[in-house]
């Protein structure tokens, strides 16, 4: 059997996530407020973060990153020819799989809501009041 | 050919909060194991399963697919998001789980990048006051001929999936399968039958909906 490694909430997920508040306009992105972050190691697969970064809010990630201090090395802006900048990949794989949020909350930015991230899971479901 | 995931770590506590896997659970599997080469020519990078529950559905699409995919499980119900993640983890793969209504939270980022959509509903035909619940009643209440929550999901399907974006449905005979048809027909989709089996009182069919005109899209 593996050795059981548990997996929280990515920095890509959060990439990922808006806050549907009634009444709110915008919003993406999610503050993060976090109280313990951590990174693990995660396989290196570059073919995958070269598909993936298009899809990505570039400077959400670098934000994301920012605010959870762990920015390291990723450049402020997208690279040019990043499929093939090994270097860049390898600092953007850091960010968005192996820094992992597990336990605070991801906040609204418009309407201040809290969204907690328990056990490495966010929940996202709004109050019926909210909806 | 592939291997079910280990959950043997469920326990019968489990499984008064989440959804127990079951042959609706298996039939979801051997459906994916049947579009195992159509999966794999399509490259799908982000996959997403609405509705995970205890997890061995998305951490079988994951092993398929290994990592050149990123999963992510939703549930309404926050138990059945954790106990996924334990599967995923015990079986060594990477699911992201979020507990939402249905593709919420992930709209609309992700509108129009979903390969794969699979949603195993509740399917089953109950009182209309039973559904909406965030609990284990969320898992099989589907109201009126078991389509509330079915029908809430069809309508977001041409907006969620990518161009060439496949989802895949379970669903309960009586659940009318012509109408489903119908209603995604009228949103662009063509429908296949993929599995079907008869399981004690129960007649599930996997259902694939793909757009009939790519360009469409
Ligand atoms: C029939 S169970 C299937 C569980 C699992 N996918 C399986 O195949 O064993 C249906 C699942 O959908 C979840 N669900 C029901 N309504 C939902 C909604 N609106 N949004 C997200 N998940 C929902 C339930 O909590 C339950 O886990």
């Amino acid at each position: 059997m593996f050795l059981t490694v548990f997996r929280r909430m990515k920095l890509l997920t959060h990439n990922m996530l808006t806050s549907h508040v009634k009444g709110v306009t915008n919003g993406y992105p999610l503050n993060i407020e976090a109280k313990d972050v951590r990174v693990q190691e995660v396989d290196f697969n570059p073919e995958f973060i070269a598909r993936m970064i298009p899809k990505m809010e570039y400077e959400v990630l670098v934000q994301a990153a920012q605010s959870v201090g762990h920015l390291g090395n990723l450049p402020p802006e997208l690279v040019t020819d990043y499929e093939n900048n090994d270097e860049f990949l390898k600092e953007a794989h850091r960010v968005m799989m192996m820094v992992e949020v597990v336990e605070g909350s991801l906040v609204c930015p418009e309407s201040g809501r809290k969204f907690p991230i328990s056990n490495g899971i966010p929940n996202m479901l709004l109050n019926e009041d909210e909806v | 050919m592939f291997k079910t995931p280990d959950y043997s770590h469920i326990t019968s506590q489990d499984c008064q909060l989440v959804y127990e896997p079951a042959e609706d659970t298996f039939l979801l599997l051997d459906a994916l194991e049947k579009e195992f080469e159509t999966l794999q020519n399509l490259r799908p990078l982000i996959c997403v399963e609405v509705g995970c529950g205890a997890g061995v559905v998305i951490t079988f699409l994951a092993s398929l697919l290994k990592s050149d995919t990123l999963c992510f499980g939703t549930d309404i119900n926050y138990n059945a998001a954790q106990l996924s993640q334990k599967t995923s983890n015990q079986n060594g793969m990477t699911v992201n789980t979020i507990v939402s209504d249905l593709v919420n939270a992930l709209q609309p980022r992700l509108n129009g990048l979903i390969d794969v959509l699979i949603f195993n509903p509740p399917y089953v035909l109950t009182p209309s006051e039973e559904v909406g619940s965030r609990d284990i009643v969320a898992s099989w209440a589907g109201g009126i001929d078991g389509r509330q929550v079915i029908d809430r999901i069809l309508p977001i399907i041409p907006t969620v999936l990518s161009p060439k974006g496949v989802f895949y449905l379970l669903i309960l005979k009586e659940n009318k399968q012509d109408e489903i048809e119908d209603i995604m027909n009228s949103h662009g989709f063509e429908m296949a039958v993929v599995l079907q089996r008869r399981t004690g009182p129960e007649r599930l069919s996997v259902l694939k909906f793909t757009r009939i005109d790519m360009t469409y899209a």
